[in-house]
């Protein structure tokens, strides 16, 4: 009985429930938070393609740059690497990471003020904005330019255009046997190869499964003394408990 | 030391309590597995007060600022990350707890005479305990909050005549808002707590008034020596007291383990669409309660009529007040109870589960089709029980403990 | 028949089993009960922890950083800093000659009392003489003294300071307590340290 209602459990916990928007598959990539560098990376991306429209106004700088290695020898945050580097709005150091974007003007623009963020990463998960990334393609007949098979007439611009190259949608051959109906075909290269691209959108997601929970690692490695102190404990508790009841 | 404590004895009945609760309080010497789900449920009430005590002095339970107020103790208060996820996990824990804790109930038949009341204010402390985890579940303010506590509360529109005003009542608006969410705060610190610390109060005095049951259903209290101890009963401490502690810490090992590594558990204890503020303008494409409510949820939906549906909803809790009057067995536990209760007991559980599970996901015919089975196989475990429980061929009970 | 559990087996056990039972008891209750203890003790480390400043506090009482170069001689400007007013005077020449002229008058002419931190605890209270920084909170009950730094002011004697309207304390400029006013002590002065010429951080000492 306890052995079907634990399976029956684990079963169920492998079904996870992410919100999908159009029918594709999500390509899926595996996240480092140790790399600091890809961290640092991802960051300077984000700051540089990201931070004109969309906030992150749940981190402070600062703790951000705790959490990316920007330090001085002394354990104090690098101050000026901080500002060089990767805050171009008016905002001090220890100030939340917001836009500097009206929303008034977001509106106007874009239909709706480019969501913030922070959770993202919690809320959809890393693939998804991976993929996201990734399904960008021209499209003339949409205001900006471009669309997104994952995000079917999205009203983001692709940012990202330069550096991925230009990308079109083409009708899938395979399609009748159960393929997606478009297929990406990069037609012009942009200042990066697709590997290159992959690897800096794989930075960027990275920071961006950081941003969502900064003290991920810091769990992790409480969690191991944590459970370690218990086992111990729990040893002792057992004997102590054999120790009374040898008679019964 | 012995001076402080006659001092203290002088005045409060300290060692009296010390000696007729634990030193000379006889249970049965064959609690299994089951029986430790009644402490665990203490232990994680501890739990959640100390930590949700904790999170009070950092949520800010305002529409506008609620949910910025969580990610605050998620980020800039020291190891507030730890208590938030002490707390939810704890939610889930308590449920699994409970459940396991009730079905070690309907398992050796504890709610039986004279142990009728221990059940009843049990079942009120589950009823609680739904809407203690209901309100919570606003707090964080992000998008299954508001959208489930909306879908929730809508449900009180079914009841004729009364049920738009009442449903305007229970929100203090028009929709779910900041008035809703204060209130709710308040019922979820302060309010359901109190109730619950003296239903669970009561809940062991009266348990204490009679004694436990145990696996055998035998009464212990028939057979006792010389000096009036019962001969298959031990003193709860020592001998419980030192089981208890053990237990506690491989409870603490695997809900620590949750903690620090799996917190959101896929999903299911801390829900990916809540990681988004509410927005009264956009419903996320999938409600759903958490999941210690969804076999209720799924119950609800299987009914195609909304009023059939609440009512069937609440049906299926109040139900559980009716078992000690509906078990008509003359024996106590499972371990003596005919097939039928066992194939009964067995198909209850099953059905508890994948009609848990059906609540998660959204509706298909199929699944619909399951969810109705599902439902009167529910049902029918309570309805038929004064039925097979008397039909049945049973064992003789033993009088005394052997195993 | 069964006499009920065996919770002293005297007959099959020799005495000295129920000792070296006892002892083993003993010593696993003890140990059992440290180790718990630490675990209980360390367990109280988030909720204890979590009483100290947040990021979101530390930001908020974080140093200031204050451009001087366009404040004047003679003029006084007022930031916040940590919830508190912060006076930044830029002294004249007769400010500061003017300060050596009346200790009989005041209650801790050389700030004896530690209001300051060292490096300001000189006749000037400050690092350059030429900018006074000062707590603009009044050591008394805690109003915002009013900045009054002509001469004869305030009466005959009045050599320039700040005058309190709560309850008439009054400081000179450089912030000393005069006698005979409710005020106990003198002005305070908050740790601050020169950046470069005419920018100063409120909040840092010199390193």
């Amino acid at each position: 009985m306890r052995t079907f209602l634990l399976i029956i459990t684990l079963l169920l916990v492998q079904t996870t429930v992410y919100a999908a928007d159009a029918n594709i598959e999500l390509k899926s990539l595996r996240v480092n938070l140790n790399n600091q560098a890809s961290l640092q990376r991802g960051a300077q991306l984000f700051m540089n393609y990201c931070s004109g429209c969309h906030s992150l106004k749940y981190l402070r700088y600062t703790s951000m740059a705790k959490g990316l290695g920007l330090t001085t020898f002394d354990g104090s945050i690098d101050k000026d690497l901080l500002m060089n580097n990767l805050i171009f709005t008016s905002s001090k150091p220890h100030e939340p990471i917001e836009v500097a974007m009206p929303d008034v003007d977001a509106r106007q623009w874009f239909g709706r003020m480019p969501p913030d963020l922070t959770l993202t990463s919690r809320e959809r998960g890393p693939n998804w904005i991976y993929t996201y990334l990734k399904s960008f393609y021209k499209d003339e007949t949409r205001p900006f330019g471009a669309n997104n098979l994952l995000v079917p007439d999205v009203s983001m611009p692709n940012v990202l255009v330069n550096l991925q190259g230009e990308v079109i949608a083409a009708k899938n051959k395979g399609h009748s046997g159960g393929q997606p109906p478009l297929k990406l075909v990069l037609i012009e290269p942009g200042s990066m190869t697709q590997q290159e691209f992959d690897s800096a959108l794989k930075d960027l997601v990275t920071f961006l499964v950081y941003v969502a929970e900064p003290h991920k690692l810091e769990r992790y490695s409480l969690g191991v003394w944590v459970l370690m102190f218990l086992m111990v404990l729990a040893v002792f508790a057992y004997l102590l408990k054999k120790a009374y009841w040898k008679n019964i | 030391m012995n001076g402080l404590l006659n001092w203290l004895d002088a005045r409060l009945p300290i060692v009296k309590v010390w000696k007729e609760h634990l030193s000379e309080y006889y249970a049965p010497k064959n609690f299994n597995f089951y029986y430790i789900f009644g402490f665990l449920a203490m232990v994680v009430l501890v739990n959640q007060l100390l930590t949700g005590l904790w999170l009070t002095m950092f949520y800010t339970p305002t529409a506008e600022q609620a949910f910025g107020s969580v990610e605050y103790i998620m980020r800039d208060v020291s190891y507030g990350w730890l208590l938030r996820y002490m707390h939810s996990t704890g939610a889930s824990a308590f449920f699994i707890v409970v459940y396991l804790h009730m079905f070690r109930g309907l398992l050796y038949g504890s709610y039986q005479k004279p142990r009728e009341l221990i059940w009843l204010i049990g079942v009120v402390l589950f009823i609680l305990l739904l809407a203690e985890a209901f309100f919570g579940y606003l707090l964080p303010w992000g998008q299954m909050s508001y959208w489930g506590a909306q879908v929730i509360t809508s449900l009180f529109g079914a009841i004729p005549y009364v049920g738009d005003t009442l449903v305007t009542w229970l929100r203090g608006d028009y929709n779910i808002s900041t008035v809703t969410l204060q209130r709710f705060f308040a019922l979820h610190v302060v309010g359901l707590p109190i109730m619950f610390l003296g239903l669970v109060f009561l809940h062991i005095v009266a348990l204490h008034k009679v004694g436990s049951n145990n696996p055998e259903g035998v009464e212990i209290k028939k057979h006792k020596n010389d000096k009036g101890v019962p001969l298959d009963g031990i003193p709860f401490h020592p001998y419980y007291t030192v089981k208890d502690f053990f237990a506690m810490v491989v409870f603490l090992i695997l809900f620590f383990a949750v903690v620090f590594y799996a917190p959101e558990m896929g999903g299911y204890f801390l829900e990916h669409a809540n990681f988004t503020p509410a927005n009264p303008l956009t419903t996320p494409e999938y409600i759903a309660p958490v999941w210690y409510m969804t076999p209720f949820y799924a119950m609800l939906r299987s009914v195609p009529d909304k009023l059939s549906g609440v009512m069937v909803m609440f049906a299926s809790i109040v139900v559980f007040f009716f078992i000690p009057w509906l078990d008509r067995s003359p024996v106590r536990s499972i371990r003596y109870k005919g097939m039928l209760s066992k194939w009964m007991l067995g198909i209850f559980v099953v059905t508890f589960v994948v009609l848990g599970y059906l609540g998660t996901v959204a509706v298909t015919p199929t699944k619909l089709l399951i969810a109705r089975v599902g439902t009167v196989l529910y049902f029918a475990y309570f309805i038929l029980m004064p039925l097979y429980t008397r039909l049945e061929s049973h064992k003789d009970v033993p009088q005394r403990i052997t195993k | 028949m069964n006499d009920g559990p065996d919770l002293n087996q005297e007959d099959d056990l020799k005495p000295s089993d129920d000792v070296v039972d006892e002892k083993r008891r003993q010593f696993l209750l003890t140990s059992s009960g440290i180790l718990g203890g630490v675990g209980a003790a360390c367990a109280l480390t988030p909720f204890v922890s979590s009483w100290m400043p947040s990021a979101k506090a530390l930001a908020a009482g974080a140093p200031v950083e204050v451009d001087l170069s366009r404040l004047e001689p003679g003029q006084q400007v007022t930031v916040e800093w940590r919830g508190k007013p912060v006076w930044i005077i830029r002294r004249t020449q007769e400010m500061l000659a003017s300060l050596a002229s009346h200790d009989a008058q005041l209650r801790d002419p050389k700030s004896v009392v530690d209001q300051q931190p060292e490096y300001a605890q000189n006749k000037y209270r400050s690092i350059k003489p030429e900018y006074l920084v000062l707590v603009g909170i009044c050591t008394h009950l805690g109003c915002i003294p009013k900045f009054k730094p002509f001469e004869e002011e305030l009466g005959k004697d009045w050599p320039g300071g700040f005058y309190c309207p709560c309850h008439g304390s009054s400081f000179d400029l450089a912030g000393r307590v005069f006698k005979n006013v409710p005020a106990p002590i003198n002005l305070a002065v908050p740790p601050y340290r020169f950046v470069s010429d005419k920018v100063i951080i409120i909040g840092e000492d010199e390193q």
